[in-house]
């Protein structure tokens, strides 16, 4: 369980992190997003205690990690950044994390094979290409087993198989009762592999809700319609607030009505449906929905 | 801010606590890994090699040219060994290089994140750090400082110069003390290199501290040199003798003190640093 109360992080007089308050669960997958810049990263670096808090608190698995006696059994993190010496193997790069836990060679390569890196673990990791530098971080935060998994970005530079493998991985990570929490600006991806989300906009929480919850409630949510008068429908619907789009087949596209509303509406001037089905809002629309209004909301403030 | 939604998490997943195979960290599990890390990198090795080439190949050298040496009222049995360890003084590059970038490799690559985020304490490291490296600079230069007294006087005596002993008055001081010196200087550098976090930043400043402002002080005038023997590699030199040396106000073990002092204040620096510093 990841706890962060009221954290803020400033870096000279620029704030990359504004009171900042939420609660990651374990036992499922928690996904956090945000548009760059939004303070993620710095987040994250403040929960594996890399950065000081400039305020608030931010507590794993209840405790103050920079004071946990094991801190690997605790928490694994892969950071944004490169984080391994080129000089030396993934076995290597591995084996000197595993040292500081008493971890042996056997957890070590188990992780190995686990990233599927068993056929370059003893080459020097300086000439890995991203995805397999990727895969490498991803073993280095397994090799202790630890209760909270952060991973900022594991699919970035991943190939699909690669990114099936991220998301497998995660959700039985969950499954086990760890804490898993992810960030990406990949949506779709956050969409299959995420329960909860945590939303971030220029260093404010935007939101904390499931995925359902988040795209259910966003208001490009719409309606997908079905008709042989596409065009006599539009029109009828049509008024300020309401969104008709058309792509010139016989579906249309409604947003800011409801489903109800459409079929009393379209019975009342007899025009025929064939298909009236309320859609959900990608988590992609969603997401730009909800972080352009945070954006906007920040530069009117700041004039 | 339409779209702000108040749920809080659904319950928590009652699960016992997962298994895990870390155990709590301590400081010789840290010294373990600093040790692998060294171990394994290729720039270790070459490192060793080349003090030992300066060293012991430079005094051979020294030993097997030029006029043989003979020991008299003005040339003393240390002073000649202390020619033969000349080689030290490039030693000692190759050590700040090495200690430098311990930590300054470290954060060039970011591999420091993974390290600190492991050893949240960060102090361990750092302790680690100079553990395993005086641990090698140590025994290596040890062994070249005897190899190297052990090859010149032999050649020098060979060539027809005086029979240099150890048991001779201030020998085993230089020799032992060049070491000594070696183990030191490391330390300050790792010191630097924790400091300044920059590989270029850090090797500027050992090189400006070790070789530019000693010969630049020597080439002033006097009155304004006072603090010339307090330089670290003037102070420390006093206990090898360092050839190039030109004051000996203090007195060898004295001279060590106060580099030993440098050494101290400097980690202490570095410690404070690293504990307070994002990373």
């Amino acid at each position: 369980m990841i706890e962060i109360d009221g954290l803020t992080k400033r870096y000279g007089d620029k704030t990359a992190v504004d009171g900042l308050s939420f609660v990651v669960e374990p036992g499922v997958v928690t996904g956090f997003l945000g548009p760059n810049g939004a303070g993620k990263s710095t987040t994250m670096r403040v929960i594996a205690g890399l950065d000081r808090p400039t305020s608030g608190t931010v507590r794993v698995n209840g405790k103050h990690y920079p004071q946990a006696p094991a801190p690997m059994a605790e928490l694994g993190i892969l950071l944004d950044a490169r984080s391994v010496h080129p000089g030396l193997s993934a076995r290597g790069n591995l084996l000197a994390l595993a040292r500081t836990a008493g971890i042996g060679r056997r957890r070590v390569d188990e992780v190995i094979e686990l990233a599927g890196l068993g056929e370059v673990a003893g080459t020097r990791a300086g000439g890995f290409s991203l995805g397999m530098g990727q895969r490498l971080g991803v073993a280095a935060a397994l090799l202790g087993q630890p209760q909270t998994v952060v991973l900022d970005e594991p699919v970035n530079g991943l190939d699909p198989d690669g990114v099936r493998w991220i998301r497998l991985l995660l959700k039985s990570l969950a499954a086990e009762g760890r804490t898993v929490f992810v960030s990406s600006h990949l949506m779709s991806e956050m969409a299959q592999t995420a329960t909860r989300l945590v939303v971030l906009g220029r260093g404010k929480l935007i939101t904390e809700a499931s995925v359902e919850d988040f795209t259910g409630h966003a208001t490009t949510a719409g309606v997908l319609i079905r008709t042989p008068e596409p065009v006599r429908l539009g029109q009828l619907l049509a008024a300020p607030g309401i969104t008709v789009t058309n792509d010139g087949t016989d579906v249309l596209r409604v947003s800011g009505i409801t489903a109800e509303q459409i079929g009393t509406a379209a019975w009342r001037a007899h025009l025929p449906v064939y298909e009236l089905t309320p859609t959900h809002a990608s988590l992609e629309e969603a997401f730009m929905q909800v972080t352009r209004d945070s954006i906007e909301y920040h530069a009117g403030a700041t004039r | 801010m339409s779209a702000v939604m108040e749920t809080r998490p659904v319950s928590a997943h009652k699960a016992p606590a997962p298994v895990t195979v870390a155990g709590p960290v301590t400081q010789i599990r840290v010294v373990r890994s600093e040790w692998t890390k060294l171990r394994a990198l290729r720039s270790t090795r070459w490192s060793a090699l080349s003090a030992v080439v300066l060293i012991v190949g430079l005094g051979a050298a020294i030993a097997g040219s030029g006029t043989a040496y003979h020991i008299s009222a003005v040339n003393s049995a240390a002073k000649g060994v202390s020619a033969a360890l000349l080689g030290v003084l490039f030693a000692q590059l190759v050590v700040g290089v090495v200690g430098v970038l311990t930590f300054s490799g470290e954060y060039g690559t970011g591999m420091i994140r993974a390290t600190l985020a492991v050893v949240p304490a960060r102090l361990p490291v750092l302790w680690a750090k100079l553990v395993v490296l005086t641990g090698l600079v140590l025994p290596v230069t040890l062994l070249c400082a005897f190899a190297d007294f052990f090859t010149a006087t032999a050649l020098n005596s060979a060539r027809g110069g005086s029979v240099i002993s150890l048991t001779d008055p201030g020998v085993l001081r230089t020799v032992v003390g060049a070491s000594l010196y070696l183990t030191v200087v490391v330390v300050i550098a790792v010191a630097l290199g924790a400091l300044l976090r920059k590989t270029a930043a850090g090797l500027s400043v050992f090189a400006a501290v070790f070789f530019v402002i000693p010969i630049v002080v020597n080439a002033l005038p006097h009155k304004i040199t006072g603090f010339a023997p307090y330089l670290p590699s003037n102070s420390g030199g006093v206990l090898w003798g360092d050839p190039l040396s030109t004051t000996n106000a203090l007195s060898p073990w004295t001279g060590f003190a106060c580099l030993c002092g440098y050494a101290v204040v400097l980690t202490g620096l570095a410690a404070w640093r690293l504990r307070r510093r994002d990373a």
